[in-house]
């Protein structure tokens, strides 16, 4: 038996999970239509790479990955698509993002999947293969799984912790999946750990969960694997990456650290299973798990295509009539989804509906009595109560003297407050307040260098203009011979002309002299040649003053 | 008495004597305040203050000349900041602090008279002479200022609109009283089904 | 030498300067927002007033006692320690900008803060010699940094709080003041023990 340890804090909500863990996984059918955003990832949004009216395979690349940390994003089906453009999303603030709506042609063909044997991959193909197949943590922080496959430099990784607690109540996806497909889940875990080398495999799953736990064993046993599967004991938020790393290794992953680090990395089970699935068939993230839940006739996991949106969801899950709300996500983490247009994200891993039954409105806020519940339930061993009074305050550096980005936003704290105090929204609210200001900070910083550059600059060129100015200044007042020989060479010219048309004036006058005596090819040709000779001469003079553009010379002039 | 008047004479001559001379052999040049007030203006170097910058601005503040309640870009918060900084009273702004905004050129009438982008204090125009000119809009700090010179009034100033990255939590408002369940679930919080798990279980 | 503890006692506690004696109100209200100001004020005091009471003995004792101008106290303080402060300021500006940059804009506040002008006056009320005067002047200094640091704490906490708008900031100040006034009562009688 592993030595089992212990996270501080969490609470022991009512897992409400056996409504839909019964069932098995059910493939949804094809939707009418699929809004499928371009941006499902941390980092940097995915750049579009079809227009509209163009005709898309299922599993097409419709966004690519612009950055190391970024994902692609693929068509879930073949057909049209319809548009690219902003459409609402799957998020608290229910403003819209830039999506590719996408028009089933109901063949479902896809692109041509090419198969590989991950064992005889480098790593560094597999992890392009990773981004490019769009596979990201899909236990709901879609965090660029490639990105996470690469070792901390100075430690050596000692520990892959594979995430199957799924701690969140109602939310029965990961089980399913573990139950059903863990052949695949195992197969991915190998890549991960070929890709990370870790000195030990350990799957965390909640001990709720003994099928799910019985079919791990059996399918790593099958692949003669040396993984071990560790029931961890059914506590919120026992899935949270930190608090399972602990459970786990006994590690303890400090602030502003990433556990690669602490010579340990966290992927879900789904997300290894996607891995598996990308590097051996080639099939990228087009589809995922989803619990549907809560109020309804129906609960059930199935496998839904990115981009379903909630309205076409609705009829396989049968929300009873009292149903007034979706939540996305848990029951503690979750968000309301904004409207019926939000469509299936890869975060999408559990629609809950709700009813004022099931969720009864909250309570109203009573003032905090500082008994310090929250600070008990807290997994961080955060001190919820006072980053509240500063949160509330808006007092937010203070807040985060206190660790306020340790938060997790997990909700035990709000979950056993006796004044009913919404203490995540509070630590929501301070967080984005101080990213604003941050972004706001870096503008200001930005545009003062700017400033500071242009006038900078502007200086400059005044500078130099001044000495531009002083120095032809002095060259005139100081050297009059080049002046004069300027004044010199114009007199030549002129003097040349003045001698040429002498010369022609002569000529004709000779000419006039003799007449007669036209038969002189001598003096035919002498007048040639001083008629060209005048030209020549006379020339340069034409060409200064007639054609107007200044020259050098005169422009020096006409400055002061 | 006398000697009264001898001492006191004696101790202002003094010390008068050692602060004329401290304040000679000790100055120092330049004043660390500026940087510091400059750090909390928002550097969109509008002018609306009055002064040409913000540097300005702030030197202006330091020197006890300008008021610190003449910085819309700021708002109210920023005044807040300063008055925190320099002891000072919080004022109200004396100018309306008006939302983020962005200016836009209307491409259609833009001759290309280069006049915005000298007007420019953060160099978010970008264009040449007899060329379309066109606003780089994450450098624009919406200062105003290149609106004036337009000759064919093509520029405007649009509102930021709030994006999917850049959308803030608002701060929870309760009502006293629970509103009816008809028109409560809209504005409820999120994480309200926490709250009242553990009653529905 | 526990004479000298019971000065220290006496100053920091039971006559504390300012909840006590209810002397330097002005800093001890105007620059007590934050816990980092209240620090930096608190310690230019003490570095001021341990100066001052220095000083002050030395004029006190070699001009006005020896010319019999008691009457003269009062002002020939004052322009002391204005001067010593003035004096101190500049030469820190000049010589350590670090020290300047925490001490510096609280320097000028307390040239004229009455807490700073009474001690060395119950120094001589109290016939302090020079050793016990410098010891009184630097413990009473500790004692309004005590209170300063207690109530910028207090008061930032009391920012976040959910006060009454009539009593929002300085009002609800002053009563925060006036019971950690109360509460310091407490301590008198505690030199009694002796």
């Amino acid at each position: 038996m592993r030595q089992l340890f212990r996270f501080k804090g969490g609470v022991e909500p009512a897992t409400h999970k056996e409504l839909s863990a019964q069932a098995p996984i059910a493939a949804a059918p094809l939707p009418a239509i699929l809004v499928v955003p371009l941006h499902q990832s941390i980092g940097g949004p995915a750049r579009p790479l079809v227009r509209a009216g163009e005709r898309v395979k299922k599993g097409q690349r419709i966004g690519a990955a612009d950055k190391w940390v970024s994902s692609a994003v693929h068509a879930p089906t073949s057909g049209t698509v319809l548009a690219v453009e902003e459409r609402v999303a799957a998020h608290p603030s229910g403003l819209p993002t830039l999506s590719a709506v996408i028009e089933p042609d109901g063949e479902d063909a896809w692109i041509e999947r090419a198969p590989l044997d991950p064992a005889a991959l480098s790593p560094e193909r597999v992890r392009e293969i990773l981004r490019d197949a769009g596979v990201v943590g899909l236990g709901g922080a879609v965090f660029p799984s490639h990105v996470k496959t690469e070792a901390a430099r100075a430690t050596p990784m000692e520990e892959l912790v594979i995430n199957g607690a799924e701690c969140e109540p109602f939310m029965t996806c990961d089980d399913r999946l573990m139950r059903e497909r863990a052949g695949d889940i195992a197969r991915g875990v190998a890549i991960f750990r070929d890709l990370l080398r870790p000195r030990r495999v350990l799957i965390g799953v909640e001990d709720n969960k003994p099928e799910a736990i019985s079919a791990l064993r059996a399918a790593i046993g099958a692949i003669g694997e040396d993984f071990a599967v560790v029931p961890v004991p059914t506590r919120y938020p026992a899935g949270g990456a930190k608090q399972l790393i602990r459970a786990l290794t006994g590690k303890e992953v400090p602030a502003n650290r990433r556990s690669p680090e602490m010579g340990v990395q966290c992927f879900n089970v789904g997300t290894a299973r996607a891995a598996f699935r990308a590097v051996a068939f080639g099939e990228p993230v087009i589809s995922r798990v989803v619990t549907l839940t809560g109020n309804v006739e129906a609960p059930r996991n199935w496998e839904i295509r990115l981009g379903t949106p909630l309205r076409e969801i609705l009829p396989l899950m049968r929300p009873k009539a009292d149903t007034d709300r979706y939540l996305m996500g848990g029951p503690m983490m979750g968000f309301e989804l904004p409207s019926l247009d939000a469509p299936v994200i890869k975060a999408t891993n559990c629609v809950i509906a709700g009813s004022p039954a099931l969720f009864p409105p909250p309570a109203p806020e009573m003032p905090c009595i500082r008994c310090g519940s929250c600070a008990q339930a807290c997994p961080h061993e955060l001190q919820p109560f006072e980053l509240y009074w500063f949160a509330r305050a808006r007092n937010f550096g203070k807040a985060q003297e206190y660790q306020l980005f340790d938060c997790i936003e997990c909700g035990c704290c709000a979950y056993v407050c006796p004044s009913r105090i919404p203490l995540v929204q509070y630590f929501r609210f301070a967080k984005s307040e101080i990213w604003s200001r941050e972004r706001d900070k870096k503008a200001a910083d930005a545009a003062k260098a700017r400033f500071e550059r242009r006038n900078a600059r502007e200086e400059r060129d005044r500078i130099e203009k001044a000495e531009r100015l002083a120095r032809a200044a002095a060259a005139k007042a100081a050297a009059g011979a080049p002046t004069d020989a300027e004044a010199d060479a114009e007199a030549a010219k002129k003097a040349a002309i003045a001698a040429a048309m002498e010369r022609a004036q002569a000529q004709r006058e000779k000419e006039n002299a003799r007449s007669k005596n036209t038969g002189d090819m001598i003096g035919a040709r002498e007048k040639e040649i001083a008629e060209t000779e005048e030209r020549q001469a006379a020339l340069p003079a034409r060409r200064e003053t007639a054609s107007g553009v200044k020259t050098p010379d005169m422009q020096k002039e006409q400055e002061p | 008495m006398l000697a009264a008047i001898l001492i006191m004479a004696l101790g202002a001559v003094i010390l008068g004597a050692a602060l004329g001379y401290a304040s000679i052999r000790f100055r120092v040049e330049g004043n660390p305040l500026v940087e510091k007030i400059e750090a909390i203006l928002p550097q969109t170097q509008c002018g609306q203050c009055g002064y040409p910058g913000c540097k300005p601005y702030a030197e202006a503040i330091a020197e006890g000349e300008a008021d610190i309640n003449r910085c819309p870009p700021g708002g109210q918060e920023g005044v807040a900041k300063l008055a925190d900084l320099l002891g000072r009273e919080i004022q109200p702004l004396d100018v309306e602090a008006r939302p983020p905004q962005v200016a836009l050129i209307d491409e259609r009438f833009c001759i290309g008279c280069t006049l915005c982008i000298q007007a420019c204090p953060v160099e978010a125009i970008v264009g040449a002479a007899k060329q379309m000119h066109t606003v780089v809009g994450a450098l624009c700090t919406g200062c105003e200022l290149c609106m004036k010179p337009c000759p064919v009034e093509c520029i405007r100033m649009e509102p930021i609109r709030e994006k999917i990255d850049t959308w803030k939590w608002k701060y929870p408002v309760f009502a006293l009283r629970p509103a009816s369940p008809a028109n409560s679930p809209a504005n409820s919080p999120a994480n309200s089904p926490a709250a009242s798990l553990e009653r529905a279980a | 030498m526990l004479h000298y503890l019971f000065i220290v006692i006496g100053a920091v506690l039971v006559n504390n300067v300012v909840l006590v004696r209810i002397l330097g109100l002005c800093p001890f209200m105007g620059v007590s927002k934050k816990l980092d100001t209240a620090f930096g004020m608190g310690a230019a005091t003490t570095f001021v007033l341990t100066l001052a009471t220095g000083a002050t003995y030395v004029i006190d004792h070699l001009l006005l006692t020896p010319f019999g101008l008691g009457y003269l106290r009062m002002i020939s303080f004052i322009v002391t320690i204005a001067a010593i402060v003035q004096l101190t300021e500049m030469i820190i500006q000049k010589s350590s900008p670090v020290l300047h940059q925490v001490l510096g804009i609280y320097l000028p506040l307390i040239t004229t803060n009455c807490a700073v002008l009474g001690v060395p006056l119950l120094n001589v009320a109290h016939g302090y010699d020079f050793l016990e005067s410098l010891v009184f002047g630097a413990a009473s200094a500790a004692g309004f940094s005590l209170a300063l640091a207690l109530f910028a704490g207090i008061r930032e906490r009391v920012e976040g709080a959910d006060v009454p708008a009539p009593f929002r900031g300085v009002s609800i100040a002053l009563i925060t003041a006036g019971l950690m006034s109360l509460a310091f009562m407490g301590f008198a009688g505690l030199d009694k023990y002796q």
